[in-house]
C-alpha cells in the first residue's frame, strides 16, 4: 500500500465516524467534550453553526451518527449523541448575542425562498448575514415546515421549535406566511436574483384498494392528519385505529392517535418488523405506549358496512429474497385477517409534487416527476433556481435538508457573485497536539467502561393524556456528563511520524485493541490478513506509514482504535502524537 | 496522569483452545520506561503462552530484582508468581520445581541479576538441568540505578554519559553452552517473529531452556556508541536461521511439505522448524554452536536464534529420581506409609 496521505483532511475526517456520517458534518466529539466541561452554550453554538436546529435535532434527528459511532463497534451501544445535543440546548445560556447581529449591510441582492422548512431556513441563516434580502414564502401560519406540521408536540415541544425558527427569522427575514405559491413564474417575475425551492415532499401517498371511497370519511392521509392535529383542527379519533405503514410517520400517527382517544391502536405493515423504515427507538416508544405492530400483513380491502368503515382485511405474507437480494412478499396462504377499525391512517410514504412549477420556467423534470438538480451545487436547469431538502432528491430527514441548505446557500452566493459554482470552498481544518506532559493530555484520554445511559421518560399515564406533554425528559446534567464521557474522542487523532520511530514495538504491545502492526508492506487485501487483530471492517481505513529502516511499515487499523493515547504515551520518541482534528464545513460567504 | 489501560479489547480477538483471548494472559500496565525492550519481551511471552494454549494457572513466574525482574507483574496476571531476592531466582525456582513438577517455570532475570549478583545461582541451575525457562532481559546496564555498565556490557561500548567500558563482557549464552545447558538461544526484543517461537520451544523443552534476549534500555543505553542500542543491534544482528514452533497436534508435513530446512522433533511430538540455516550452524552440535558464537563475537555480530538443543534432555527430577507427582497431591498414606513399609525398607538393608 502507498503511505497514507494524512495531510489530506479527508483522511482524518473519515476517522471521526460520527462527524463523517452526519450529512452536515457537525463536529460531534468537539461539542460532546464541551458538554462534559459544562460549556453548554459553546456546545450549542458549535451545533447551531453547523446544523441550525440543535434543540429540534437533539430530539428528532434520524441520527445517522449513532450507527456510525465507533463505540458501537467496541461494546453494545453507541454514545447517545443525539440526546447529548439536546442537553446543550436545554442548558445553554443566552445564545442570541453570539449569533450574527443586525443590522447587516445589504448587498442589494434579493433571494426568494419557497417553503419555510429546515432547508429554506438554513439558506436564510447562511445568506442573511451576508447582506442578502431574503423573502420566505410558506403556506403554513408559521415557519418550520414539516418540523411543525408533522413532528408531534410530544416529541418536539412547540416552544423549542419556535425558538430556533425565530433565531433565523429574526435576522431580518421577510416572511410571507399563509401564502401558497401557486406559480414559480410569478416569483421569477418579481426579479429575485435567485430562488430556492425547499417545499419538501408534501404529499402523503394514498392507498387505492376496494372500499377506499366508501369509507373516505374515516380514512386519513397520515401527514395531512398530523398537520391537522398540529394546527388544532383535529382533536379526536376513534377508539380502534389502524395505522398503515412502517416509517416514522406511521409511528407519529399511532402515538398521536393514542393521545386523541385511540385505545386499540394497531400499526399494520407489509414488511417484516426488522425491516421497517422507522428508527428502532421510534418503534420501541410506540410499543411502550401499548401499540401493537403487526408485520407481514398486506392490506386488501377497507370493509364498509352501511356506509361506515368497519375495519380492514389483510393478507399474510413472508419475505423472500432472490439472488440479488431483492425482496418479494409471498402470500403464506393463510386465511385473510380482519382487523376492526373506526379510523385508518395511511402513512405509506411521501411524494414530491410540483404542480406549481410551470414548464416555461426552464426547470426541467426527470424521472418520477423530480426536478433535475445538480447533486453538488443544487442548481436546477434554470440557473437561477436552486432546490434543497426533500424537494431536491426525495424524502430524507431534517439534518439532510440542513446540509442541502448550506450547500445551496454557497451556490446562491457564488451565483450572485458570478463565480464558478463547481469551485466549492475547502473545509476549515486544524490539527493540534494534545500533549501536556509525559502522561498528560489536554483531552480526557481515559476510556470509560459505562454502558449507554437511558433518557428518562415521563410517566405514560401523564403523556398519553396530554398531546403536548413531551415524553422524553432529557438527560439531567449528571447523567449527561457520564454519557458524554463515553465518547472516545475520535477526533483526537493518532498521528504517526515515521522518521522518529525506532521500532521498539512499545505501541504494538500497549494498544488495548491491537490496532498497530509493524510488518512488511503489501496490497491492502494481503496486509489485512497479516495484522495483529482480525481486520474485517473494510469500511475503515488502514493508516500505513512509509518504509521504516527495517524495511517494514507501520499499519494501524482504524476500526476499533479507542483513541486512548497509550501508543503515544508509550512512544519514547514521540513518533506517535495525539492531535485534535477539527473539521468544519465552510459556509457561504 | 493516565497509566490507565481500557478494559475494552478488540471485539474480534481470536480465542485459543482453552477459549481464552490474549486478554487472559495480560498483566498489569507496565511502569517501565516508554520504549523499554522488556515490555516487548513481556508481549512475546503473552503471545507465546496464548498461542500454546497454556492454562495461566499452570505457570509460575519467578524473578529476582531489577527492571527485568519487575516484568512478571506485566504479563500473565492470572499465573503464580514469586519475586525473590536479588540473584536468587534459580534457588526459588529449584525449590518450587522440586515440590511441584506439574507447573511450567518461567524465570525472568536481567544481566545484573544473572551475570553479577546471581552468577553462582545461575551456573548451578544450568548444571542441574532444572526444567524451566530462563529468560535474561539483557540491556548491558543497571537501569534501575541510572545506567552503570553491567557485566554483560561489551568492551568499548559507550555509555550515555560518554564513558567507555574497559572490561570484557560475560557472554551468557556462551557460558550456558559451556556449562552444558540443554537448550540455548539468543534473541532481540525487537524481533518478535523470532522470539515468540523461541519462547514456545523453550516452554516445551524438558529441561533447562535459556534465552538471552538483547533488550535495549531506552533511557540509559540507547545512545550512539552503545552496543545494546536499538540501531546497533539491528545493524549487527545475524540470525542463525528463521524459526517456527509447530505444536504436536499440527502435522509438520502439512506446514512444511517441501522438506526444506531442518526439523527438530521434541519429546512430545512438537517440532522446531529452522529455515535458512546459516553456515557453520548445527543446533545439535554444542561445539559448533560455541564456535559460531565466538566467530560472531569476533566479527562484531550478534548471533541470534536457536543455538543449541538436546532434544532428549533429562531434567533434574529424572536425575535424582524424585517423586513423579507434585508433593501437594500426595496424601497421608503416601507420605507416611506406616510401620509395615518401614519394616520392608529395613529388611532391604539386612
Amino acid at each position: 500500500m502507498k503511505p497514507t496521505d494524512d495531510k489530506n483532511p479527508e483522511y482524518f475526517h473519515k476517522v471521526v465516524d460520527c462527524q463523517y456520517a452526519c450529512p452536515a458534518h457537525t463536529p460531534v466529539p468537539e461539542y460532546i467534550r464541551l458538554i462534559a466541561e459544562g460549556k453548554y452554550t459553546e456546545a450549542y453554538m458549535i451545533n447551531w453553526e453547523s446544523n441550525v436546529f440543535p434543540g429540534v435535532l437533539g430530539r428528532t434527528c434520524d441520527r445517522p451518527c449513532e450507527p456510525a459511532c465507533r463505540r458501537g463497534r467496541i461494546e453494545e451501544e453507541p454514545v447517545a449523541i443525539c440526546r447529548l445535543k439536546r442537553v446543550a440546548a436545554d442548558n445553554k445560556d443566552d445564545v442570541k448575542s453570539l449569533m450574527p447581529q443586525l443590522p447587516f449591510e445589504g448587498n442589494g441582492k434579493r433571494i426568494a425562498l419557497i417553503g419555510g422548512g429546515p432547508a429554506s431556513l438554513t439558506v436564510a441563516r447562511d445568506l442573511a448575514p451576508l447582506g442578502y434580502e431574503i423573502h420566505l414564502y410558506d403556506e403554513q401560519e408559521a415557519g418550520g415546515g414539516m418540523m411543525r406540521s408533522q413532528i408531534p408536540s410530544f416529541r418536539l415541544p412547540i416552544d423549542v421549535l419556535n425558538e430556533e425558527v425565530n433565531y433565523v427569522l429574526d435576522m431580518g427575514i421577510h416572511t410571507q406566511f399563509k401564502t401558497y405559491v401557486s406559480s414559480l413564474k410569478e416569483i421569477l417575475d418579481k426579479e429575485y436574483d435567485a430562488v430556492f425551492v425547499g417545499t419538501g415532499a408534501p404529499r402523503g401517498r394514498d392507498l387505492i384498494i376496494p372500499g377506499r371511497q366508501e369509507a373516505a370519511e374515516n380514512i386519513h392521509i397520515g401527514v395531512n392528519w398530523l398537520a391537522s392535529v398540529a394546527f388544532e383542527h383535529t382533536h379526536k379519533i376513534g377508539k380502534k385505529v389502524i395505522v398503515l405503514g412502517g416509517g416514522n410517520t406511521a409511528m407519529d400517527c399511532c402515538r398521536t392517535s393514542r393521545r386523541l382517544g385511540g385505545e386499540q391502536v394497531k400499526v399494520v405493515v407489509r414488511s417484516p418488523f426488522a425491516e421497517m423504515k422507522a428508527s428502532p427507538w421510534e418503534k420501541e416508544d410506540a410499543v411502550h405506549e401499548d401499540i401493537q405492530i403487526l408485520d407481514n400483513h398486506v392490506p386488501k380491502v377497507f370493509v364498509v358496512e352501511n356506509g361506515k368503515l368497519k375495519g380492514m382485511t389483510f393478507e399474510k405474507v413472508h419475505a423472500v429474497f432472490n439472488d440479488k437480494g431483492k425482496r418479494s412478499l409471498i402470500p403464506t396462504g393463510e386465511p385473510e385477517v380482519f382487523i376492526e377499525a373506526d379510523d385508518v391512517l395511511v402513512a405509506i410514504g411521501l411524494e414530491n409534487t410540483f404542480p406549481w412549477i410551470e414548464k416555461e420556467t426552464g426547470v426541467d423534470f426527470g424521472e418520477w416527476g423530480m426536478p433535475i438538480v445538480d447533486a453538488k451545487t443544487f442548481q436546477s436547469s434554470n440557473k437561477k433556481v436552486f432546490f434543497g431538502g426533500d424537494a431536491a432528491f426525495g424524502p430524507k430527514n431534517v439534518i439532510t435538508a440542513v446540509a442541502h441548505g448550506h450547500q445551496a446557500a454557497i451556490s446562491i452566493d457564488l451565483y450572485c457573485r458570478e463565480k464558478d459554482l463547481t469551485e466549492r470552498p475547502s473545509p476549515f481544518t486544524n490539527l493540534v497536539s494534545q500533549k501536556m506532559g509525559i502522561h498528560e493530555w489536554i483531552y480526557e484520554s481515559e476510556v470509560e467502561n459505562d454502558h449507554r445511559y437511558l433518557v428518562p421518560h415521563a410517566a405514560k399515564s401523564v403523556t398519553l393524556s396530554d398531546r403536548k406533554m413531551e415524553v422524553e425528559l432529557g438527560f439531567d446534567v449528571e447523567t449527561a456528563l457520564k454519557e458524554a464521557r463515553r465518547c472516545l474522542n475520535c477526533d483526537v487523532e493518532t498521528v504517526f511520524y515515521k522518521d522518529k520511530c525506532i521500532e521498539c514495538d512499545a505501541c504494538v504491545f500497549i494498544c488495548p485493541t491491537q490496532c498497530i502492526t509493524f510488518t512488511t508492506n503489501g496490497e491492502e487485501e494481503d496486509l489485512r490478513t497479516r495484522l495483529r487483530a482480525p481486520s474485517l471492517n473494510l469500511k475503515q481505513d488502514l493508516y500505513v506509514s512509509d518504509t521504516l529502516p527495517t524495511q517494514r511499515v507501520m499499519v494501524k487499523d482504524e476500526d476499533v482504535c479507542l483513541h486512548c493515547g497509550l501508543c503515544a504515551e508509550r512512544c519514547p520518541t514521540s513518533a506517535w502524537d495525539m492531535q485534535q482534528f477539527l473539521y468544519k464545513v465552510t459556509k457561504a460567504g | 496522569m493516565t497509566y490507565i489501560r481500557s478494559q475494552f479489547r478488540h471485539p474480534g480477538l481470536p480465542v485459543n483452545e482453552l477459549g481464552y483471548t490474549t486478554k487472559e494472559y495480560e498483566g498489569a500496565l507496565s511502569t517501565l520506561c516508554a520504549g523499554c525492550g522488556h515490555d516487548s519481551i513481556s508481549g512475546c511471552i503473552i503471545q507465546a503462552c496464548f498461542e500454546m494454549s497454556v492454562a495461566p494457572h499452570r505457570i509460575a513466574k519467578l524473578s529476582g530484582i531489577g527492571c527485568s525482574s519487575k516484568t512478571p507483574t506485566y504479563f500473565l496476571g492470572n499465573s503464580h508468581g514469586f519475586n525473590s531476592v536479588h540473584g536468587r531466582m534459580p534457588s526459588v525456582a529449584t525449590g518450587a520445581n522440586m515440590a511441584n513438577r506439574d507447573l511450567i517455570y518461567l524465570g525472568v532475570s536481567g544481566d545484573g541479576d544473572t551475570a553479577s549478583i546471581g552468577m553462582g545461582q545461575f551456573v548451578h541451575v544450568i548444571r542441574r538441568n532444572l526444567n524451566m525457562v530462563y529468560i535474561v532481559m539483557n540491556n548491558g546496564c543497571y537501569g534501575l540505578t541510572k545506567g552503570q555498565d553491567s557485566a554483560t556490557a561489551d568492551e568499548g561500548s559507550k555509555s550515555k554519559k560518554g564513558s567507555v567500558n574497559p572490561f570484557q563482557p560475560i557472554d551468557l549464552a556462551g557460558m550456558a553452552l559451556e556449562l552444558g545447558a540443554s537448550f540455548v538461544a539468543q534473541s532481540f526484543s525487537g524481533d518478535k517473529e523470532q522470539l515468540v517461537p523461541l519462547i514456545k520451544a523453550a516452554i516445551d523443552h524438558p529441561g533447562f531452556a535459556f534465552i538471552n534476549v538483547i533488550s535495549p534500555c531506552v533511557t540509559f543505553n540507547n545512545n550512539p556508541g552503545s552496543t545494546k542500542a536499538y540501531d546497533y543491534v539491528r545493524e549487527h544482528i545475524e540470525a542463525s536461521a528463521t524459526i517456527d514452533f509447530v505444536p504436536a497436534k499440527t502435522e509438520i508435513t502439512t506446514k512444511y511439505a517441501d522438506g526444506t530446512g531442518t526439523d527438530i522433533e521434541l519429546h512430545d511430538g512438537s517440532h522446531i522448524h529452522l529455515e535458512k540455516l546459516a553456515a557453520g550452524i548445527n543446533p545439535y552440535d554444542r561445539l559448533a554452536a560455541m564456535n559460531a558464537l565466538q566467530n560472531a563475537r569476533n566479527n562484531h555480530e550478534i548471533l541470534t536464534g536457536l543455538l543449541y538443543i538436546e532434544p532428549e534432555s533429562t531434567d533434574l527430577h529424572h536425575t535424582i529420581q524424585s517423586s513423579d507427582r507434585a508433593l501437594n497431591s500426595l496424601g497421608q498414606e503416601e507420605l507416611c506409609p506406616g510401620a509395615e513399609a518401614l519394616a520392608g525398607i529395613n529388611e532391604g538393608f539386612r
